[in-house]
């Protein structure tokens, strides 16, 4: 499309068409006196019940008039950096000099990225913030290529994804407290429970297409919500499940008891031992899932996956069961969510439905679409920026999903197709070269 | 017999409400094939407008119930009216012809920021509002059971009617109608045949929006209250609605509404209200398992 | 119709509410023959075709395959995948439908999708990579390379199918097609964009896979100079009926089939005159 056009035409058109300041002044105008009917009312007046129930509203102008000139301001800066920037959805044309240099960088990227992971707990050892959200990177990164197997690579478009972490969750959750197994036990267990629920669901489900399916995946999730939320006797409702054990290294616990994996070792106990353990656990949960689907990818099964992302028909034509093959992928990807679920409960010691959200769905499969359908690398990158992002506004507690709202559209527009929008072959006869992304469908369904 | 009486009036104007939120849906859907995740919380910011003009007016001294309601209803279909346009243009327009999830992803941003927005504009808690509509009639009465129908339901049901009317109207008669059907069609054509594709696209999110306001003011009004979250779920069950009607299609939808509105009332009424929600998705799933193209929607032949 | 008949169609029809594209149509083809389906545009080929290989479920008549070891098959009663994975039936489209964002390479490994999932044990013996699943990948690998140095896109291999010239495509997928090991080849206008040259080259293509590789194919084209080269038979089809049948010469004179075509449309009925000759 317009990317085809070379960059110096493009620059050229960019000079003709630069307007002039009246015009920029005229727009921000315009975005002003439209930032003024929309916030009136909602910023100019604000409503609160008084101290006897009855409903009363008092003025804020000054709040009005500054977020009007906000707009106004910001839209004579966006208007610049666009003349500066030039026309949206440009290719620039890079040198062949800069590309090879690009792609030795992103071929180190990913193995300098796993090693300094493995050090964060030795480098960062004093500073638990840092080791806690090491953790929770790693928990969103495992979201992530657990969701990556079923819309980056098969193309289904999952939004209740959340279901099958609350799945996995719960299902250590009560088997720990109520019956006292352990966590090695319950892992594998919830991750067969979470894939169950993906077959439960995808069965019926899996002929709908596109945002059909999108929409009923999101009520699933919802449905699960409720459920969990209104079964008390065996949730426990909204006020969830207490006392979850904690994870124990095969069997030996890291408490400051004689039993201790501290007092074994002979050295002095800390809490920080759980958390780096925690840590090095989440990171082969992750690591795990990662080396299972790099390996489907190259089996028929990941293979049938792609294609099926790529073209139904055409599938069906091969004799491939498109059913039974999106029930694999599904069952695949709830399969990961449940154990990250498990580990998210060990870790928290507490769940309840509140993490249970349609908000982390949708944070995840932001993650899988930011870092580029169906990219390993990129889904890890997008968690880290996600995830990283969000903790720079944990001062802004009541902002944060307005931030996290805004993100999300702007990263849209910035890159639709993710942060690395080209799909790696799985097998190749005389080199290895990666596909554009404008080639590689999306899927339907 | 009474108290199904009673829950089927309750029912149909529930459902009227969700028939004006689905509405929006259905129309967006078919120009765009998008779903517009951030209609919900369009729904829930006409409500509030709604409350904050009524207030306003209020505290003006003015007490003329129809006269209050008349410029309520204005004012709120107005301004939200212009929140469906801005997010259109800032949301969806850059992405018009993009990859299908970037559309969808940049929707369910916009719904956060819409329910953020509103939620650190007017506070987390929920508005209460006394009854502003009273009265009505006793259309049956026996056993110490009363069947009742208030002139807040009369007043709801007819102005969906009316508005349907005029909506089904504008689709089918006006220019601009017949430029949605054709962007409906086949936009590149359209465009080709002069008709401004952008301009009606954001028509059509204006339409959407301030019937959704209409929805969050009845809403307002049936309910007495408003808050911050009511846009998710009201949303879910509003495309739910669209769905069931066939998407694409106006009277669809409000048939839609009406069912999910007496279905749930129904539920509520004869089962368990803490599964109402659970029941109306669970249709949805159902519905669209084996009616996917809805009752009222075209069947999609599938090109080989 | 007697001889060694792969494909019996008896009595056809399919109807879409009330328009019926497909009206008791009875033809059969021959094994290790091509057979050519034509007729003016709307005649309904395509959804003859799309009855065989499963898309539509057919409104009458039957649709019988023999197999070569006397197997006899209702593909009526077969639905979607099951017609190529038991059947053997394999099909291309008339808009291309390779895998785009795959490479050639991939393209056909996909299509060797069943051999390939019994051969890793159902993805379990190739999540651990077991000698057996490697050496069953090196033979995938083996068969795909061989078809694409027949199809003349060997050094191609490693390239995303969507970035292929047109006529590489149409041969792609006919490739991926035989690489399904199929019985019977279903070709929906292979020669449909391609020019003179490629053309020819798809004749040669065909006749070369019918030859070596004991394939009956089924074949929808426009393109009469690549029909009457090729067919061994020849079916007329014409408002979802049959209106003529037999060998190229038969067809080329037979005064229904130039009305047929010359009552749809003057130029192609010129065309089909002068390509005969």
């Amino acid at each position: 499309m317009a990317g085809v056009t070379a960059a110096p035409a493009s620059r050229s058109s960019a000079a003709s068409y630069a307007p002039g300041a009246a015009f920029i002044f005229k727009k921000a105008l315009i975005s002003a006196l439209v930032a003024l009917v929309l916030f009136s009312l909602m910023i100019g007046v604000r409503t609160d019940a008084g101290p006897d129930g009855q409903l009363t509203y008092w003025t804020r102008f000054g709040d009005l008039a500054a977020m009007v000139a906000t707009v106004f301001g910001g839209s004579i800066v966006v208007e610049l950096l666009r003349q500066w920037w030039g026309p949206v959805g440009t290719v620039r044309i890079v040198p062949p000099s800069v590309q090879s240099g690009l792609a030795v960088a992103r071929r180190a990227i990913a193995p300098l990225l796993l090693v300094f992971t493995f050090l964060v707990p030795v480098i960062f050892y004093n500073e638990r913030y840092i080791l806690d959200l090491g953790i929770l990177v790693l928990t969103y990164v495992m979201l992530g290529w657990g969701l990556n197997v079923v819309v980056g690579l098969a193309g289904l478009l999952d939004l209740g994804y959340v279901a099958f972490y609350a799945v996995g969750a719960y299902s250590y959750a009560l088997l720990a407290t109520n019956f006292g197994f352990s966590f090695w036990i319950c892992l594998p267990l919830a991750g067969i429970l979470a894939a169950f629920c993906g077959v439960l669901l995808g069965f019926p489900v899996l002929r709908l297409r596109g945002d059909y399916l999108a929409i009923v995946t999101l009520a699933f999730g919802e449905i699960i919500r409720l459920v969990i939320i209104n079964w008390q006797s065996l949730t426990g409702g909204p006020n969830g499940v207490t006392g979850i054990p904690r994870p124990t290294l095969f069997g030996i616990p890291l408490t400051p008891g004689d039993d201790g994996l501290a007092a074994m070792l002979g050295i002095e106990f800390s809490t920080t031992h759980r958390i780096v353990f925690l840590f090095y656990l989440i990171l082969a949960l992750a690591l795990l899932t990662n080396w299972v689907t790099i390996r489907l990818r190259r089996l028929p099964i990941g293979r049938a996956w792609e294609a099926l992302r790529e073209d139904e028909v055409a599938c069906r034509a091969l004799g491939i069961n498109t059913t039974t093959t999106k029930l694999t992928a599904f069952a695949t990807g709830a399969m990961f969510g449940g154990l990250a679920g498990a580990f998210f409960a060990t870790r928290q010691g507490f769940i309840s439905p509140e993490s249970f959200t349609f908000h982390e769905s949708a944070l995840v499969l932001a993650i899988v679409v930011l870092g580029g359908m169906g990219s390993q690398l990129g889904v890890a990158l997008a968690a880290l920026v996600m995830i990283g992002g969000f903790e720079l506004f944990r001062g802004l507690e009541q902002f944060r999903m307005l931030v996290f709202g805004l993100a999300m559209v702007l990263l849209m527009i910035w890159r639709p197709r993710g942060l690395i929008g080209h799909r790696a072959p799985t097998v190749f006869l005389h080199h290895n070269q990666a596909i554009s992304s404008d080639l590689v469908k999306e899927g339907h369904g | 017999m009474d108290y199904f009486a009673q829950q089927l009036i309750n029912g149909i104007v529930l459902g009227s409400i969700y028939g004006l939120i689905a509405i929006g849906y259905t129309m967006v859907y078919g120009i765009v094939g998008m779903i517009n995740f951030a209609h919900g919380d369009i729904f829930m910011i006409g409500g509030f407008i709604a409350l904050i003009s009524f207030l306003i007016l209020v505290s003006f001294g003015l007490t003329v119930v129809p006269v209050i309601l008349l410029i309520v209803l204005l004012v709120s279909m107005a301004i939200t009216a212009l929140y469906g346009w801005t997010v259109e243009r800032i949301a969806y327009r850059p992405l018009r012809h993009s990859f299908r999830l970037a559309p969808m992803l940049s929707a369910i941003g916009m719904s956060f920021v819409l329910t953020n927005y509103s939620q650190v504009a007017q506070g987390a808690r929920v508005k209460p509002v006394p009854p502003i509509i009273t009265g009505g009639y006793t259309l049956y009465e026996a056993d110490g059971f009363v069947v009742r129908l208030s002139n807040v339901q009369i007043i709801v049901v007819i102005t969906t009617v009316v508005l349907l009317a005029i909506f089904t109207w504008m689709v089918a008669r006006t220019r601009l109608g017949r430029d949605m059907r054709a962007c409906e069609q086949d936009q590149t054509m359209a465009a080709l045949l002069g008709v401004d594709v952008d301009r009606t696209i954001s028509m059509t999110f204006v339409i959407g929006a301030a019937l959704a306001a209409v929805a969050g003011m009845m809403y307002l009004l049936y309910y007495g209250l408003v808050d911050f979250f009511m846009g998710f779920v009201a949303g879910i069950k509003a495309f739910t609605a669209a769905v069931l009607g066939g998407i694409g299609s106006l009277p669809g939808a409000m048939l839609g509404g009406l069912l999910i509105g007496l279905i749930e009332t129904m539920w509520s009424a004869y089962f368990s209200v803490e599964y109402k929600d659970v029941a109306a998705f669970s249709i949805l799933i159902v519905v669209l398992i084996f009616l996917p193209t809805g009752l009222l929607g075209r069947p999609e032949v599938e090109k080989v | 119709m007697s001889g060694d008949c792969i494909l019996s169609v008896d009595r056809l029809s399919m109807r879409f509410g009330g328009i019926v594209a497909v009206n008791d149509l009875t033809f059969s083809a021959e094994r290790r023959k091509i057979t050519a389906l034509i007729g003016p545009n709307g005649a309904g080929k395509t959804t003859v075709f799309n009855c065989i290989t499963g898309f539509y479920k057919p409104s009458g008549g039957s649709l019988k395959l023999t197999h070569g070891d006397g197997r006899e098959i209702q593909l009526e009663r077969l639905n979607d995948f099951r017609i190529s994975k038991q059947a053997r039936v394999a099909r291309t489209f008339q808009n291309i439908r390779l895998f785009p964002g795959m490479t050639a390479l991939e393209n056909l490994m996909v299509a060797q999708h069943n051999a390939l999932m019994r051969a890793s044990g159902l993805t379990f013996l190739g999540l651990i990579g077991a000698p057996s699943w490697r050496a069953a990948e090196k033979r995938a690998i083996d068969l795909s390379k061989l078809w694409l140095e027949r199809i003349g896109l060997l050094a191609r291999a490693d390239d995303a199918a969507g970035n292929l010239p047109y006529g590489d495509q149409r041969r792609l997928e006919i490739a991926r097609a035989m690489c399904t090991e199929p019985a019977l080849l279903c070709l929906d206008e292979p020669a449909a964009g391609l020019n003179a040259r490629e053309s020819a080259a798809l004749s040669e293509l065909l006749l070369a896979i019918r030859a070596d590789h004991g394939a009956s194919i089924l074949l929808i084209e426009h393109d009469m100079s690549v029909v009457m080269e090729i067919s061994d038979q020849v079916v007329v089809m014409d408002y979802g009926v049959k209106i003529a049948e037999g060998t190229p010469r038969q067809i080329r004179d037979d005064p229904k089939v130039i009305a047929a075509y010359l009552g749809a449309d003057e130029d192609e009925a010129i065309a089909v005159m002068e390509s005969g000759t």
